[in-house]
């Protein structure tokens, strides 16, 4: 059982994330992350304002209880299915990520600098977790999809506008990581 | 019971990007270093399967859960809104390491900063629908 307990490898994960496209599939639905963010705007009566969000939200119920099942399913792995280790990080990437001012990297899944509460309650913490949100659910609807709709679920269905849109993922990536963040940070 | 079969594969969904780290900041700082193969692994290695299960569906013409042929709906033509959107996108991924599912996910771990990226990622989806019919596509 030691397997389970530590991280899996690539090999298995991928798989394993195919799967999860396939029997969403199976069930008539689509592996789309992000559609979420629309229904709770149409529950929210987001409606209101225009009509991208008038639809019948509850038959998209399926994908908020897919999310809170992601939520117990977080809460699962780290508490029944961990073993503590870190996060076996390029040395590379811990000593760039040192300079920057990161100094546990790989010893959590997230850096306190970023996520702790310390960090939130000053106004360039909030700021940072406040950009980072609204610049992923804008982007992902100007796009129409996200990581699962787009570089899983579309370039398995082999479509072009999915492999333009992970392009601009890593476009977008980048530029963060190589330009922005040495800013920040 | 018809909904409940979908708990369970978030329940799965999260298990699963949780122990492969793909829900970790590090684990995408270093992919855009290029610094690793794990998170190309772990999106190869899903594509290459889904592509051949794709394949076989259409090959074989195999039927939902509910009896229906398995639709798998193209996406629309486009180029601006994919660039544009892909690249706005990315930039949150990278600066808060997380995309729609791995926010929740990670709230599930424990860390409850990010309902403030949640909250924000709403707000950001709202604004778009808001903006939808200004912005170039």
């Amino acid at each position: 059982m030691d397997f389970l307990l530590q991280p899996w490898p690539w090999y298995v994960s991928g798989p394993l994330i195919a799967f999860v496209m396939l029997i969403l599939v199976y069930f008539g639905k689509t592996f789309g992350m992000s559609s979420n963010l629309t229904t709770l705007c149409s529950i929210g009566g987001a409606g209101k304002y225009t009509d991208f969000f008038r639809f019948d939200w509850k038959a998209h119920r399926w994908n908020l209880i897919v999310v809170l099942g992601a939520i117990v399913g977080g809460f699962i792995a780290v508490t029944f299915l961990s073993d503590g280790s870190s996060i076996a990080l390029n040395p590379e990437t811990v000593s760039d990520l040192r300079e920057l001012g990161f100094c546990e990297a790989g010893e959590s899944l997230l850096p306190p600098e970023i996520f702790d509460w310390g960090s939130i309650f000053s106004l360039k913490g909030l700021a940072i977790l406040i950009v980072a949100g609204f610049l992923v659910g804008f982007g992902t609807r100007y796009a129409n999809g996200c990581t699962s709709g787009h570089a899983i679920t579309g370039l398995s269905n082999l479509q072009l506008p999915s492999l333009i849109a992970v392009v601009g993922f890593f476009i977008g990536g980048l530029i963060m990581i190589h330009v922005l963040l040495p800013l920040i940070f | 019971m018809k909904l409940l079969k979908f708990f369970f594969v978030g329940i799965f969904f999260g298990i699963v990007l949780v122990k492969s780290e793909v829900v970790s900041w590090y684990r995408i700082f270093e992919m855009f270093k290029f610094q690793s193969f794990h998170m190309y692994g772990i999106i190869g290695s899903a594509v290459f399967l889904g592509v051949l299960l794709f394949w076989l569906i259409k090959k074989l013409n195999l039927k939902s859960i509910d009896g229906d042929a398995i639709h798998l709906p193209p996406k629309d033509r486009g180029f601006v809104s994919y660039i544009l959107g892909g690249s706005i996108f990315g930039l949150g991924w990278a600066l808060g390491g997380a995309c729609p599912g791995p926010m929740y996910i990670l709230l599930g771990t424990g860390v409850f900063s990010m309902l403030i990226v949640i909250v924000a990622a709403v707000l950001g989806t709202f604004t778009y629908g808001v903006l939808k019919d200004k912005l170039p596509h």
